[in-house]
């Protein structure tokens, strides 16, 4: 399993790796991940690279196998559609954050991004997740949505799920966590895989 | 116990291990973690050091004192050590001596990619490379076994990739080393000439018995492969290869240097073609060529940047991509990082634009001052440069141009080597002002003490040091201090230090705004439309909470830190704090 997670900057697309990580290791797959720390990190485009399977070799995901894409953010998600293999699924966020050229005016803003994406041999699902975040307590829990809808998506059980989030979430913050992953969860309800509905 | 470690923790976590009880670094992308996780263990003194000069000197002095002691630092951190390093080779070491240095492939987070090997052949010391985060630990205690075996310091040479991915790790116990007798030989520790001459042949018998290790060493490790094709590779570009070209003979170097020459000839001759696949330079390639072995390498492999399997595969195979990449069809906007909102870096750097003067940057966060929309950082180039250029540049032009330039530079950075240059200035009569940005952390790297945020590495309290006091006592007059969002003060007294024809020495305040404990209580700001012309004067700030919605600035009341700024430069009252609206509304 393949999966690259885009983000702008600061939007919390580590602690998604990361317990999408360790969700993986506790069902005994071999898991390799990669992160960019430091610079990029302010309000910069980053990917965290996320692969489990039997036996894994590079923590990075090369380019046309990502068998998932998970988009904090729109265009961030659109930037990083190459990594992604034919029939691969994007989740993704459709908040859209100006970066600073589009700021100042110097360029636009795609409109065009999640119709353009729908066009494209893939599956495709849209969230709201800066409003499933608000409801769920905070803003900032955008990156527990798309997990929580990664998830749903995922073979895995969701009381599994539930664990790994109290491993990695601090206590303070749980409770508004596991509340924005419920709804996440709950938003793919539809798409979940079929031997467990 | 097995658990998913980044490797920089499996770094901490060797050192641990391996009975480690002196560590000491200067934070740098990518290596900085492994100083944090050290700092978790109460059993190993830990430190950020004011740079890495000082950090390894740290190290040799607890080495020779008879601990183990490990050393941190990210690749351009090796520059600053050098003259220890290249000093402490000849004597060697007492307590194992292990220097970790990250390299950054692709300079995610730096000026360039120099590749530490080339540093450990110049030092004529043994150099390992992990490839994972389980050999991250168990390469930090080989390492000290051979620092202490061969009396030699051992550089563990990482890798953004090495570093800031995570895998599974076998965790094991502490060892129980105990603490050596202060070394005390005649003259092993004393470089001068007369003492230095002979262990500089103990240096050389040392580099050929490491040669002969480098031929039984399981650090190196050989997988068999088809005849077809034999790949010799190292660090993270051996899991790359493993991908690319699953069937080839592999031969994976854990020690890059010294290389294993008779094991390596005897794997070339098995392969009908001999790869050699190194991210960065072509340093086995140039070795494993001069002994007569066709072998491939930068011909077919970029040096510049990072590798990955697609590069190797293409390079080696001929086959490129595994489909044709997904496209939209069209060009995105890029997305470049940025100053943070309500950074306070902003207050200093839209005033210097304002004034149109020539900046001699420095390396941090404000380093992004020198993009769109502020561009008003001239030069950056390295730690601590940015006082002695302007000096230069004040040199080179005349006495005059010290008013139309300033050095501008972080608190961290100023300590780790801003004050030599400033002491320069001083005793060499020169005009320069240095303005010294204080937000009261190591911000770029995520948050680090430093010598004046009153904080150790461990959260210890400790003497905070006062740049005023320290300017003051090498001789400068002029200081001043003034809040970093006071565009109006800002203005008024860079205007008047750069007139001045002495040193002048600025320190503008505020904490950095994603500071732990720093929650802003200030409410966010808002626009207020009807009054806003449309002048696009706020976005030329550079805040990423200020976007254009309609044709009219607007606030992302989400982003906002309530800094103000954008308020006060509004010239026509468009830009109100929501607390001051709400109490008009009232």
């Amino acid at each position: 399993m393949n999966i690259i997670i885009a983000e702008v900057g600061g939007q919390g697309a580590l602690l998604a790796a990361r317990i999408i990580g360790h969700v993986a290791m506790e069902q005994g797959y071999t898991v390799k991940m990669s992160e960019v720390h430091g610079m990029s990190q302010r309000g910069g485009s980053v990917i965290s690279y996320v692969r489990y399977g039997k036996e894994i070799f590079s923590p990075v995901v090369e380019k046309g196998s990502a068998d998932f894409l998970l988009g904090l953010e729109l265009l961030e998600t659109a930037r990083y559609i190459d990594y992604l293999r034919d029939g691969g699924t994007i989740i993704c966020n459709n908040q859209r954050i100006a970066p600073m050229s589009v700021i100042t005016g110097a360029q636009k803003y795609p409109e065009s991004i999640i119709g353009d994406l729908s066009k494209l041999p893939l599956s495709l699902h849209v969230v709201d997740a800066l409003n499933m975040a608000r409801e769920a307590g905070n803003i900032k829990t955008v990156n527990s949505v798309i997990l929580g809808c990664f998830a749903r998506l995922s073979s895995i059980e969701y009381p599994i799920w539930e664990t790994a989030l109290k491993n990695s979430v601090p206590s303070r913050f749980l409770e508004i966590n596991l509340k924005a992953f419920q709804s996440g969860y709950k938003a793919l309800e539809d798409n979940a895989p079929a031997e467990r509905n | 116990m097995k658990r998913l470690l980044l490797g920089n923790e499996a770094i901490a976590c060797g050192a641990y291990e391996a009975g480690v009880t002196v560590a000491a670094a200067y934070p740098g992308t990518p290596s900085t973690e492994i100083t944090e996780y050290l700092s978790g263990y109460p059993e190993i003194d830990s430190e950020w050091s004011v740079n890495e000069k000082v950090a390894l000197e740290i190290g040799i002095g607890a080495s020779i004192a008879g601990a183990r002691a490990l050393v941190c630092m990210k690749h351009v951190g090796l520059n600053v050590a050098m003259d220890p390093l290249m000093s402490i080779s000849y004597p060697g070491v007492n307590g194992g001596l292990v220097i970790v240095v990250a390299d950054d492939p692709g300079q995610h987070s730096s000026q360039n990619e120099q590749d530490t090997r080339y540093f450990g052949i110049a030092a004529k010391i043994p150099v390992l490379e992990p490839s994972d985060s389980q050999e991250c630990k168990d390469f930090v205690i080989k390492a000290f076994e051979i620092s202490e075996k061969f009396d030699t310091p051992v550089i563990l040479r990482l890798s953004t990739r090495v570093s800031h991915s995570q895998s599974v790790v076998e965790t094991g116990v502490r060892q129980q080393i105990a603490l050596k007798d202060f070394q005390n030989i005649e003259g092993k520790y004393i470089v001068a000439p007369g003492y230095a001459r002979k262990r500089r042949v103990v240096a050389e018998s040392r580099l050929q018995e490491l040669h002969e290790f480098a031929e039984t060493t399981d650090l190196n490790t050989i997988y068999d492969g088809d005849e077809s094709t034999g790949i010799i590779t190292s660090g993270i570009a051996y899991h790359y290869s493993r991908e690319a070209l699953p069937e080839a003979g592999i031969f994976k170097l854990g020690l890059s240097y010294p290389l294993p020459r008779k094991k390596i000839e005897a794997f070339a001759s098995k392969y009908k073609r001999v790869f050699v696949v190194e991210e960065l330079e072509p340093i086995y390639e140039t070795f494993i060529k001069s002994w007569g072995i066709n072998a491939t390498g930068k011909e077919k492999l970029p040096v510049i940047g990072e590798l990955d399997s697609s590069i190797i595969r293409k390079a080696l195979t001929g086959k490129p991509l595994k489909k044709e990449p997904l496209t939209l069809g069209y060009q995105l906007p890029q997305r470049p990082p940025v100053l943070c909102p309500g950074c306070h870096h902003r207050g200093p750097f839209y005033v210097l634009k304002k004034l149109k003067l020539k900046v001699s940057g420095d390396i941090g966060c404000y380093t992004l001052a020198a993009f769109p929309p502020f561009s008003s950082m001239h030069t950056s180039i390295c730690m601590g440069a940015s006082i002695g250029m302007a000096f230069g540049f004040e040199k080179a032009r005349g006495k005059e141009f010290a008013k139309e330039s300033v050095a501008v530079i972080g608190d961290s950075t100023f300590w780790h080597s801003g004050v030599t240059g400033l002491i320069d200035v001083v005793y060499n009569r020169g005009f320069t002002t240095v303005i010294i940005l204080d937000n009261a952390v190591t911000a770029m790297t995520g948050h680090q003490e430093n010598p004046s945020t009153g904080l150790t590495l461990k959260g210890t309290e400790t003497v905070r040091l006062d740049f005023e006091a320290l300017a003051r006592s090498i001789g400068i007059r002029r200081i001043s201090i003034v809040d970093a969002y006071d565009l109006e003060a800002l203005e008024r007294v860079i205007r008047e230090e750069t007139a001045a024809k002495e040193p002048s020495v600025i320190i503008t305040r505020q904490p950095c705004v994603l500071k732990k404990g720093i929650s802003s209580q200030n409410e966010p700001f808002k626009v207020l439309p009807d009054k806003c012309k449309a002048c696009k004067k706020c976005i030329s700030l550079g805040c990423p909470a200020i976007s254009w919605d309609n044709g009219k600035a607007s606030i992302d009341s989400t982003l906002c830190t309530g800094c103000g700024l954008c308020g006060d430069i509004c010239s026509f009252g468009a830009i109100v704090s929501s607390k001051d609206d709400l109490m008009a509304a009232e």
